[in-house]
């Protein structure tokens, strides 16, 4: 407890040199009870995670005992309630990577385009305007988005207006509208790191004759570039573990998606459907849930340590 | 010898021009085609929005009544309205900001205020806390599944249970903001009040969170709407119930708003959908108070050091 008299270097709170000062041993039951229940509430989040891994690796361990691991990863075949049942994920992760990919290519431009019009062009008045603006997309609910991306861009714009050979569902309408939304996420993290960089840089590429596009793309974008990637990687998680927009627009059929324009369901759209259905807690339909749950959170997992690797380099590069 | 003769404006002339095509580097072709690309990447964000809020709204005016805040759903959409949903929305917000608050708020002040960097377990957990924030929505869902079905309640539909997963999804986000927010009261105010013989709590309780309550105000708001928003951890805990009656307590069945725009989005008839719009816009009002208010807090309350 006194290490933070320590680090803070105040005072005495604690410990004293010599005892006979009359605050130093002076004890305070309870400010150590409020302390010591900091701590807890410092500790649940760590219980939160044990939580997590605990309850999904119960389930999913009691699927693995009746469903091959192997035949999980590698079967082609998702089709956990038909009478013969099959186990194959791949289905799931094809339509996941379907609707990731199409969110990151319209993401990833069009964020970055505007972090770096906010970051380098926009005046101090004008960024105050525009950036919360911006946030107001991260703030529309996901459900919102994906009647908006069924009824709006897979009805009227694929069908109607582009006539492209396509039904109800598309892994494409969801993946669209899913990168608009991604897009204040990388927009705003790109954004701090291109602040981030010092402007001396900046100064010293215009000194050497440089002119804005040229000092952005050759000096600040190289500088800043640790934190961009992590902007772009915690997209990837965002896209990755967005359940609301597909579950109502990319469609409800678990096949090997080839071709944008058709419908699949991703991982956290079977998780969300198959939800809807009232599975008996310890049948293996329940334990499935928790199976593609483990495979989410092992990837959304992976994928966030990577972030906050990049993060951490472009922190202390100055 | 050249500079007597040279008049005074041509010297300044010859010496500003070299420096003036340093400017015009930013009226080259490729350097404005850049600006303009960047103002695209923006705009289209922008008309995305607006297109976003115009199809709504123009599916959802018809509906926009008394009807939609005061019926109960209904086969037929003429008559259904959204009062369950509100109520619903209501009661788990409400549970989840009286969980989460008091536990994100304690949480942060031990990692800002008192825990030991050097310590692994506290390093651990700030690097925990991280990964949480970036946990999918619809995992937590799973987490409060499993829990309820741990404690044995069959009824997986209750208000509590939907508290539970939105307090573990929103925890990490407040625990962020609230660190910044503390972070942003400079040391001398902690130094001065311990050089008076305060303790250290008695410095964090009267001095450091008081001078911090906008930014974990704002932070909390922030938090508090995106719980609002979500639809995904309560739609894995079964919220998709067809609800005729005001939910009234912890343990009673609900459902919330966004599970309801779901349940009408999913339905074919043109009615259901033109429900579904109205509630998202009634949804998205609420929100941008919400927001509203989360700004106003911050523009007006916030020190400056």
């Amino acid at each position: 407890m006194t290490t933070v008299a320590e680090r803070q270097g105040g005072p005495a709170t604690g410990r004293a040199p010599s005892p006979s000062s009359s605050f130093a041993g002076r004890r305070r039951p309870g400010e150590f009870l409020i302390k010591l229940g900091l701590r807890l509430a410092a500790a649940i989040t760590v219980i939160t995670t044990v939580g997590i891994v605990i309850a999904l690796l119960v389930p999913s361990l009691s699927f693995f005992a009746e469903v091959s691991p192997f035949e999980f990863l590698f079967g082609t075949r998702w089709a956990p309630r038909f009478a013969d049942a099959s186990f194959g994920v791949l289905p799931l992760v094809t339509a996941t990577l379907w609707t990731t990919v199409i969110a990151l290519l319209v993401a990833v431009p069009f964020g970055l385009g505007a972090a770096i019009l906010l970051a380098e062009y926009a005046k101090p008045r004008v960024r105050k305007v525009l950036k919360p603006l911006l946030e107001i997309l991260a703030g529309i609910p996901t459900v919102v988005y994906g009647f908006f991306a069924l009824q709006f861009v897979q009805g009227t714009v694929l069908r109607d207006w582009l006539q492209l050979p396509t039904g109800a569902f598309s892994v494409l309408a969801a993946g669209l509208v899913m990168g608009v939304m991604i897009i204040p996420t990388i927009a705003s993290i790109a954004e701090d790191a291109m602040s981030a960089v010092p402007g001396a840089l900046r100064q010293g590429s215009a000194a050497l004759g440089a002119n804005r596009m040229q000092t952005t793309l050759r000096v600040v974008f190289p500088a800043a570039l640790s934190g961009i990637v992590a902007a772009v990687v915690l997209g990837i998680s965002r896209a990755v573990g967005e359940t609301m927009i597909v579950a109502i627009a990319a469609g409800s059929q678990a096949q090997l998606v080839s071709n944008p324009l058709e419908q699949g369901q991703t991982m956290t759209g079977f998780i969300a459907n198959a939800a809807l259905g009232d599975s008996r807690v310890g049948s293996l339909e329940y334990n499935t849930l928790f199976a593609v749950g483990l495979l989410l959170f092992l990837i959304t997992l992976l994928i966030n340590f990577i972030s906050i690797r990049f993060v951490r380099r472009f922190r202390e590069a100055y | 010898m050249s500079t007597t003769t040279t008049r005074p404006e041509a010297r300044e002339l010859r010496i500003t021009k070299p420096l003036a095509t340093g400017r015009n580097g930013e009226l080259r072709p490729s350097a404005l085609i850049f600006l303009l690309l960047l103002w695209f990447s923006l705009f289209v964000a922008f008309a995305v929005l607006v297109t976003l809020l115009i199809t709504i709204f123009i599916t959802g005016q018809n509906k926009l009544s008394w009807n939609l805040v005061t019926n109960f759903p209904s086969a037929d959409p003429e008559e259904a309205g959204a009062r369950p949903a509100i109520l619903g929305s209501v009661w788990a917000i409400g549970t989840t900001a009286v969980l989460t608050l008091p536990l994100g708020i304690a949480a942060a002040v031990h990692l800002e205020e008192f825990a030991d960097r050097k310590r692994w377990f506290n390093r651990f957990v700030e690097l925990n806390v991280q990964n949480l924030a970036a946990v999918p929505s619809i995992v937590y869902g799973l987490l409060a599944l499993a829990f309820l079905s741990m404690l044995g309640v069959t009824n997986k539909n209750i208000v509590i249970g939907g508290a539970l997963a939105l307090t573990l999804l929103i925890l990490p986000v407040i625990i962020i903001a609230t660190r910044e927010a503390l972070r942003a009261v400079p040391s001398e105010i902690r130094d001065g009040s311990l050089a008076l013989g305060a303790t250290q709590w008695q410095t964090t309780w009267r001095q450091v969170l008081p001078a911090s309550v906008p930014g974990i105000a704002t932070g909390s708001i922030l938090a508090l709407s995106r719980a609002l928003g979500e639809a995904a951890p309560l739609l894995v805990l079964g919220a998709l119930v067809y609800i005729t009656f005001d939910p009234n307590g912890l343990l009673s069945g609900y459902t919330t708003l966004p599970i309801q725009i779901f349940n009408w989005t999913g339905r074919p008839q043109e009615g259901f959908h033109e429900l579904a719009g109205a509630t998202s816009l009634l949804l998205l009002a609420v929100l941008i108070l919400m927001n509203a208010l989360a700004i106003f807090i911050r523009n007006k309350f916030q020190k400056r050091w």
